[in-house]
């Protein structure tokens, strides 16, 4: 499915996401009506959303969206997931065929439960290996998201032909985001569209990083396969490492990919001083250089993060309990044109905000 | 008498020449003899080593060195250093010895390895405008960092093992007070304390005027244990364990006694006039489960508060080697490739054995991802890294510092004559003889050192912002971000990294 195989992905977008704190669902309308305005910022080569709150049906059931090049793939994935799982309930992703767009692979739904009863921790180290088992080892089958009641719709096109294809506006969730891509390689190839998903993280990306290699073989070494060679693959695992493996809370996770130089570490007070400069040494690996705003969507809140010399944009905006991340200020006004506040993070300063209000 | 053709030309233009003997003064071999009787400068050029210092020193330029072209007939097989070789043999009876690294036409990797740089999707960045951060941390890594929280505080429960911090991932590779002068090994002492780096004693003890540079300064143990006590532990900053030079791996080292100086043999704690013999083994370490214990015995007599590093030399298992020194509780591994100098080595030895630093780096740093190990330990690699773009390919292939030592004494003088072990060196350098090691004055031979470190700094800084990076430690490992030019499949695979166009 992917002609350029070998080669990095690269590419610039436009990206948004938005969360209601009190977790009232909007529909995926809302969303296309703000990503398109930046419409310029793609160019038509790829598109996609992520909505949380969205399968309120299967709340308890790892929802698997699956992205086939054959039949036969589906079928081996099949086998693989029953393993591992119970299949709840499988379907075709309802489309709207009306829409052109190239190089469509068969999509597909499954939702999961674990064949066991594990705890938490061990029930999502189940599914993640379940993921990495299928994109690594089955030819022609993508997962391209994995969370419990929330699902990633991508494909190759602007993001509100993306949205329209996916029929989004009968979807409605209490986070979304969304990208718009203007990749200057692989074009038309599906699992090079954002969001990238793995188990409920999602992460939409503005950029390129720099440190790529050093990140995917610092990765590797922990069971992760980047195999989709892109940016947003790398920086989701390293968000799914950081915080699911290693129990670093997320802002302090931030302060890892985008880290402060050493002069500004040497200048805190002792005891965070401390704090810092070992985490940056000891995840020298993780540290992501080069140009980079993202979004990261989960499954109780959101976080907009931009690279820490601030080369690529990314500003929020709230309104009573709606917060707004995006790459411009005039998508933001296109659906909420009375803002409470917007303001433009620091480069490296994380912009978290939490279902209930509060990070625990 | 010798029937050896020699090497070297000593031309004198006779027209320039105004006797004024500096030549016969500068020359420790003998090359230029005054007769005054005959108010004449007679030349032996079998005595010429090709160091040129007569040249640079001659106040009216009279002086000219040249290879002697018409030394023996062209032979592509049987060419003029095999003959000498052999009819020196054939004279004494002894091994043929030499100094400096390997300088055979082997292939440079370096020179086969080209870096990327960003273009339009991905802004370089200008080190004259922002931050380019350099600092580098050598030592044992946690896999994780766990936390504490009181009060809603959140703070380090996991303690790190010790580091020490670099401020340019350079570093002076091990040369002994002994196999070079004080006054060179204080121009390195000094250079590293002003470059925020470090420098290494070799297996030559710590002169007592050297204290003062403690804390820039890594401390070897060697096979000798020369100059090891309580106290050199205590003032080194890092203690490394040298099992092997890249020059000569599996040999040992030998300082005659002539060398023993006064000096030397208080600072090696051994008699004045003895011969300080490294044997090739540590004679306490035949087995890696041996190299643990010596590990654990330093980290236990210094508090377990200073890395303590392991040198190899590059050979073709160093990989398996590497993991076992990590698994044996070394902090840092250090891999001396077969370009690496040396004092003295038998030629036979140093230009036949080892392996390229390039493919030794690469494997251990891909063997110990391999077994997810690599962040229990700091790789520094060592052995003829010659400027500042080979620094950046090593540290692209997986290192996380370097060692320099045959560039640092070319800086400080050196122009690789290769006859260090002769202890005649005409620029103060592998010298004891005062008249001699009074030539490099350590003011300026830390003056040069700190120079050359500096503008290598400033090339890594360039380096780095050309690919769009702006800390070093996203550069360590990067192999997407150097190509080969002219390699072949397998010697790329071996590299791991890709071939320009791919």
């Amino acid at each position: 499915m992917n002609k350029f195989p070998r080669e990095k992905d690269i590419s610039g977008c436009s990206i948004f996401g938005l969360i209601n704190t009190d977790g009232e669902k909007v529909s995926g309308s809302v969303i296309t009506d703000a990503i398109s305005v930046m419409h310029d910022r793609a160019n038509g080569l790829g598109g996609g959303f992520s909505g949380y709150g969205i399968y309120p049906d299967y709340p308890d059931d790892y929802a698997f969206h699956l992205f086939f090049d054959s039949v036969k793939a589906k079928e081996e994935t099949e086998e693989l997931i029953n393993k591992h799982f119970l299949i709840e309930y499988d379907e075709k992703i309802r489309t709207d065929n009306s829409v052109n767009l190239p190089n469509k692979p068969l999509l597909w739904r499954y939702f999961v439960k674990n064949r066991n009863i594990l705890s938490k921790d061990s029930e999502r180290e189940e599914t993640f290996k379940a993921v990495m088992d299928i994109n690594n080892n089955i030819e022609g089958a993508y997962v391209i998201s994995s969370g419990k009641n929330m699902g990633v719709f991508k494909g190759v096109g602007y993001p509100e032909d993306i949205s329209k294809f996916y029929r989004l506006e009968d979807y409605s969730g209490y986070i979304w985001t969304a990208h718009g891509r203007f990749p200057t390689n692989t074009p038309g190839w599906w699992g090079g569209a954002h969001p990238f998903g793995l188990l409920d993280w999602t992460i939409v990306h503005n950029g390129e990083i720099s440190s790529y290699d050093t990140n995917r073989r610092y990765l590797e070494m922990y069971g992760y396969r980047c195999n989709l060679v892109t940016d947003t693959e790398v920086i989701t695992y390293l968000f799914d490492f950081l915080v699911r493996k290693n129990n670093l809370p997320l802002p302090l996770a931030s302060k890892i990919l985008a880290s402060p130089m050493w002069a500004d570490i040497d200048r805190m007070e002792e005891k965070k001083r401390e704090l810092l400069k070992a985490l940056r040494m000891t995840y020298a690996g993780a540290l992501l250089t080069g140009p980079f705003s993202v979004i990261l969507g989960f499954e109780n809140g959101l976080m907009g993060l931009g690279d820490r010399l601030k080369l690529r944009p990314l500003l929020v905006g709230k309104n009573d309990n709606t917060v707004y991340i995006s790459s411009e200020e005039c998508a933001i006004r296109k659906i909420c044109p009375d803002l409470d506040s917007v303001y433009r993070p620091k480069g490296g300063e994380p912009a978290l905000f939490m279902l209930d209000g509060k990070y625990v | 008498m010798s029937n050896i053709i020699p090497e070297f030309n000593v031309d004198k233009n006779e027209d320039r020449c105004i006797k004024c003997k500096v030549c016969v003064r500068q020359c420790s071999e003998g090359v230029f003899k005054y007769f005054d009787e005959f108010d004449l400068i007679r030349i032996y050029n079998d005595k010429c080593i090709g160091c040129h210092r007569c040249e640079m020193m001659c106040p009216t330029d009279a002086l000219t060195i040249t290879k002697n072209t018409a030394l023996y007939k062209e032979n592509s097989h049987w060419s003029s250093y095999t003959i000498n070789s052999i009819k020196k043999q054939a004279e004494t009876g002894g091994m043929i010895l030499t100094g400096s690294g390997n300088d055979k036409a082997y292939v440079s990797y370096w020179d086969k390895m080209l870096l990327d740089a960003s273009q339009v999707t991905n802004p370089p960045i200008d080190p004259l405008r922002e931050p380019m951060e350099l600092r580098t941390y050598l030592g044992k890594k946690p896999e994780k960092v766990i936390l504490k929280e009181e009060n809603g505080d959140i703070s380090l429960e996991t303690k790190l093992a010790p580091q020490i911090k670099l401020e340019t991932p350079i570093m002076f590779s091990a040369m002994s007070y002994g196999s070079i002068s004080l006054n060179a090994c204080e121009s390195l002492a000094s250079a590293a304390s002003k470059l925020g780096t470090f420098y290494n004693t070799g297996e030559g003890g710590l002169h007592k005027k050297l204290y003062k540079y403690g804390k820039n300064t890594i401390g070897q143990v060697a096979s000798g244990r020369f100059g090891v006590d309580t106290e050199y532990l205590d003032t080194c900053a890092a203690i490394e364990i040298k099992i092997g030079q890249g020059a000569k791996p599996g040999i040992g080292g030998h300082l005659p006694g002539e060398k023993v100086t006064v000096e030397i043999s208080e600072t090696r704690m051994i008699p004045s006039g003895t011969d300080a013999i490294s044997p090739a083994p540590h004679h306490d370490i035949y087995s890696i489960e041996d190299l643990k214990q010596l590990i654990c015995l330093i980290k236990e007599a210094t508090n377990y508060e200073k890395p303590v590093f392991v040198k190899i030399a590059a050979v073709h298992n160093s990989a398996a080697i590497a993991s076992g020194i990590v698994r044996a509780g070394a902090d840092v591994i250090v891999i001396d490739g077969f370009r690496g100098g040396t004092g003295a080595a038998p030629s036979v030895i140093r230009d036949n054995t080892g392996m390229p630093i390039e493919i030794a780096l690469a494997v251990i740093d891909q063997r110990l991802r391999d077994e997810s190990i690599r962040n229990e330990v700091s790789i520094v690699a060592a052995g003829g890294i010659r400027s500042s773009a080979d620094a950046v390919k090593a540290m692209a292939l997986g290192a996380d510092a370097v060692y320099i030592a045959t560039a640092a004494l070319i800086a400080m003088g050196c122009t690789l004559c290769q006859k260090c072990y002769k202890g005649k060196c005409n620029w103060g350098l592998t010298t004891q003889d005062p008249v001699l090691t009074r030539r490099l004055n350590p003011a300026i031979g830390s003056e040069k050192l700190t120079n050359l470190v500096t503008s290598w700094n400033l090339e890594i800084k360039e380096i780095l912002g050309s690919m769009g990076i702006n800390a070093i430690e996203a550069l360590r490992g990067n192999r997407l971000r150097l190509r080969g030019i002219g390699l072949t499949e397998l010697e790329s695979k071996i590299l791991g990294i890709e071939h320009a166009g791919m």
